[in-house]
């Protein structure tokens, strides 16, 4: 099928065409992981997670003689992380496909007060969650509709969709929180009873693994994850290629919203009631996770682990913060100085390679 | 300019540039496409700072900390993409950086009028200052670009590659326009790729090569394959090979095809194992018939058969068909340069679950087989010279199968070296393959056209004319109908 097979070719496929640039071989595993894409871009990410970690142990332990680092506390971050870490893992595909979702917060809301209505009617949990998750799915397929078929820039309508979902949950819950009998449901982001402590860790922490590495999959490993970038990277040069666009972003807001879903049913775990004015403003800490974690707001760019490291970064900070003892307001200065820091040193390290 | 250096890295981007350019002087400074043009105009205009060498304006040390000194110093750019501010007005672009204040408010009135005098210098009156910007023709967007250089006094004006995005007249009233700026006293560097370009317009050439000035002197004096050679640092044997063509059954057949708004009319008949030019002018209508056939613009009547497939049909289904676009376009529309080279390359091919490790090879194959120049399938796209990431838009409708190849203006803005090569590899399409595949092509480059299709047909103000055989045409056979349309074309109407 070659245009000139009458040409001989040659190729080594592990030898780079033309080694100017490329790492020095190193044998074995350690070259390996180097060269690993997924570790490498991912670097910068983990290096800033490890000096927040580090700095707090340090500080803790000087300050207070507070372990940081005991595998209690480690457990406390990681379930408080889960909320948003999945959230994260839709807006990472959203944000990769050069769109941007902000009614996340209110979809969960929304999911928290569908998951405690239909408990609170009698329905078994399991359905309550599956009805959440069905609430998310529902503002996702709104979200893509509306920017495949009206094509009004992703900004503009989730903003529209933010306070449209906002205003449904509260409509639902009749302006108050919803109170739900207790159910399995409350024991996903629970501490873990000794009984079952060979777990490690409560299932809403394993469903939040489980569904980093579909995520992660779908984007590395499907034809549906290739278009969802090349559509961000650029989404003429997509549809010259036979890229059905509108069916990727639809899919796109589908996922962002089916995952904003479970995390509103993380959420409703957490609080154990239906809150239609929860959840205000997580979308925010949402984009920026993605955006510590390496994600482009142009598109794209942006993977699962960065998403993953920085929804860690930002809880670390705020739980050392409170160890700390120190204000709120403390803490979200500094949030706030981490987001621009992350990102400038991102852009830098950009430019260097270009 | 003398000695003039820089290096980024390990690459020595300048090694030694001498460049002399007189008061009232045209000096076409002539290169391939990483010969150091853009790196020589970035330390020029202030962007880059050079490791070595010295720069005199008038006799004075000129070493401009940024672009905005560069302008003070009177050394003005203007760059092939335009950087002009689209939703402000004529006049607040062409006095950017320079407003002139009263009492700490713009001086409006002040403004307007520096604004419509430099136009009138440049014997444009006819755009208005109040004009927005961005809703000019690309032309008038140029003009403004000038009218800025010369609203702050330059005395060096650099133009880069500035016919590239014009039509023919336009580039006309351009090289007119330069004219009279010589004789204004202006030292005007123009760079292009054309050496054509630079014969009618140039006092003096220099050509460089690898970041070095390699030649140059009086344009009169340098006919034009002693400048290819200067610029290629080789002969250039044959720059469009051919191989023993058969012509044979049609694979595309378009019948009176019109879109919204162009083309108007086209039927031509394309075959395997031929190579099918379209000449025009830029605007007369050739991207939208490619557009149309590759099923990115509707089609609004006429009928379409390709092989056994007749109708229009979505981009998905054509390249399905065999029938697929390399744009003219390649960083908007053709390629998305933030991804790899495998990326790029695998898009319109993929199997359901992708395994990266699967598409190295096959890449690097490619890479291989069209002499690409990079570090590897993993490299983004973008990083790549525009030679070697067209060879990959073009590997993609390869590497998919396709029997039909829409080229749009293949070789522009690309170095002839990729230029050759990419004749080389368009010769091999319709020769040897088997079943030998159809190349639909068009171009503005006119000994392009000649030298490497079987039949060529002029598309003008819409419509396409007859295609009739390579030898029939000359250039100005070719030019004549693309400003006239076709006589055929004018009985029938």
């Amino acid at each position: 099928m070659s245009a000139q097979s009458h040409r001989e070719v040659h190729v080594d496929s592990t030898t780079p065409i033309d080694n100017r640039g490329a790492p020095a071989p190193r044998a074995g595993l350690a070259r390996r992981l180097w060269s690993s894409p997924v570790l490498r871009k991912n670097l910068g990410a983990a290096a800033g997670l490890l000096a927040v970690f580090i700095l707090f142990t340090v500080l803790l332990a000087i300050t207070r003689g507070l372990s940081f680092a005991d595998p209690d506390n480690l457990e406390t971050i990681l379930r408080q992380t889960t909320i948003v870490a999945v959230a994260a893992l839709g807006a990472t595909i959203v944000i990769v496909s050069g769109g941007i979702d902000l009614s996340v917060g209110a979809v969960i809301a929304l999911a928290t007060v569908v998951i405690a209505g239909l408990l609170h009617a009698g329905a078994p949990p399991a359905l309550a969650a599956l009805g959440g998750l069905a609430a998310g799915l529902a503002c996702g397929a709104l979200n893509g509709l509306l920017v495949t078929r009206l094509r009004v820039v992703p900004f503009i309508v989730t903003l529209g969709t933010m306070l449209l979902v906002r205003g449904v949950a509260k409509g639902l819950a009749h302006d108050q929180k919803i109170d739900a009998p207790t159910s399995w449901l409350n024991e996903l982001l629970a501490r873990l009873p000794a009984s079952r402590a060979w777990l490690l860790f409560p299932a809403g922490v394993w469903l939040l693994f489980l569904l980093a590495f579909a995520v992660g999959g779908l984007l590395l490993y499907t034809r549906l994850g290739r278009h969802i970038f090349a559509v961000g990277s650029n989404e003429q040069a997509a549809r010259l290629c036979g890229i059905p666009v509108p069916r990727v972003k639809l899919a796109v807001y589908l996922l962002g919203g089916f995952l904003a879903g479970a995390a509103g049913l993380m959420q409703f775990s957490r609080l154990t009631v239906g809150d239609p004015t929860g959840a205000n403003g997580l979308e925010l800490n949402v984009i920026a996770a993605v955006v510590i974690g390496g994600g482009s707001l142009s598109g794209g760019e942006g993977s699962v682990t960065g998403a993953l490291i920085g929804a860690l970064i930002m809880q670390t900070l705020q739980s050392g913060c409170s160890q700390m003892g120190w204000p709120n307001w403390v803490q979200e200065i500094v949030t706030g100085a981490i987001i621009v820091a992350a990102v400038a040193l991102d852009r830098f390290r950009h430019r260097r390679t270009a | 300019m003398r000695g003039v250096k820089k290096r980024f890295g390990a690459t020595q981007a300048l090694g030694g540039v001498d460049l002399v350019v007189a008061p009232g002087e045209v000096h076409a400074l002539l290169g391939q496409n990483g010969a150091g043009k853009s790196t020589l105009m970035k330390v020029l205009s202030g962007a880059e700072r050079p490791d070595a060498g010295e720069m005199r304006i008038d006799g004075d040390a000129y070493a401009p900390a940024d672009p905005q000194a560069a302008r003070r110093a009177g050394v003005a750019m203007i760059y092939q993409e335009l950087s002009l501010a689209p939703h402000l007005t004529v006049t607040e672009n062409i006095l950017l950086g320079v407003e002139p204040v009263r009492r700490g408010l713009l001086d409006r009135a002040a403004m307007r009028d520096r604004a419509a005098r430099a136009l009138a210098e440049l014997q444009h009156p006819t755009i208005r200052p109040d004009a927005v910007a961005g809703a000019l023709p690309i032309a008038a967007q140029q003009i403004v670009e000038i009218a800025r250089a010369v609203a702050v006094g330059c005395r060096v004006l650099v133009l880069d590659e500035p016919t590239s995005s014009l039509a023919q007249a336009d580039a006309e009233a351009l090289f007119a326009l330069i004219a009279r700026l010589r004789a204004q006293g202006h030292a005007i560097i123009y760079i292009t790729h054309f050496i054509e370009e630079a014969q009618r317009l140039a006092d003096r050439f220099t050509v460089l090569r690898d970041g070095q000035s390699v030649g140059g002197g009086p344009m009169a004096a340098a006919t034009v394959p002693e400048i290819v050679d200067l610029m290629v640092g080789r002969r250039v044997e044959q720059l469009y090979p051919r191989g023993a063509r058969t012509r044979g059954a049609p694979l595309l057949e378009v019948t009176d095809l019109a879109g919204a708004p162009k083309p108007i009319r086209a039927s031509f008949a394309l075959h395997r194992g031929e190579v099918l030019g379209i000449a025009g002018l830029v605007g007369a209508g050739r991207t939208e018939l490619l557009r149309a056939l590759a099923g990115l613009d509707p089609i609004v009547s006429g009928r379409v058969k390709l092989g056994a497939y007749s109708g229009s049909a979505t981009p998905s289904l054509r390249w399905a068909q065999g029938m697929a676009l390399v744009s003219e376009n390649r960083k908007e529309e053709g390629l998305a340069l933030g991804l790899s080279v495998a990326d790029n390359l695998t898009l319109s091919k993929l199997p359901a679950l992708v395994r990266p490790s699967a598409l190295r090879p096959l890449t690097a194959r490619w890479i291989a087989e069209l002499d690409v120049r990079c570090q590897g399938p993993d490299q983004p796209i973008g990083e790549l010279s525009g030679g070697n990431q067209q060879k990959i838009a073009i590997a993609r409708l390869l590497h998919h199968g396709v029997d039909v190849l829409l080229l749009d203006e293949p070789t522009r803005g690309i170095d002839v070296a990729s230029k050759a090569q990419i004749y080389d590899l368009i010769d091999g399409l319709v020769t040897r393959e088997s079943p030998p595949k159809a190349v639909l092509m068009v171009s503005s480059y006119l000994p392009e056209l000649l030298g490497v299709c079987d039949r060529i047909a002029v598309m003008c103000r819409g419509r396409l004319g007859p295609a009739r055989p390579a030898s029939a045409w000359t250039e100005a056979s070719l030019v004549h109908e693309a400003a006239l349309g076709s006589d055929t074309d004018s009985e029938a109407a």
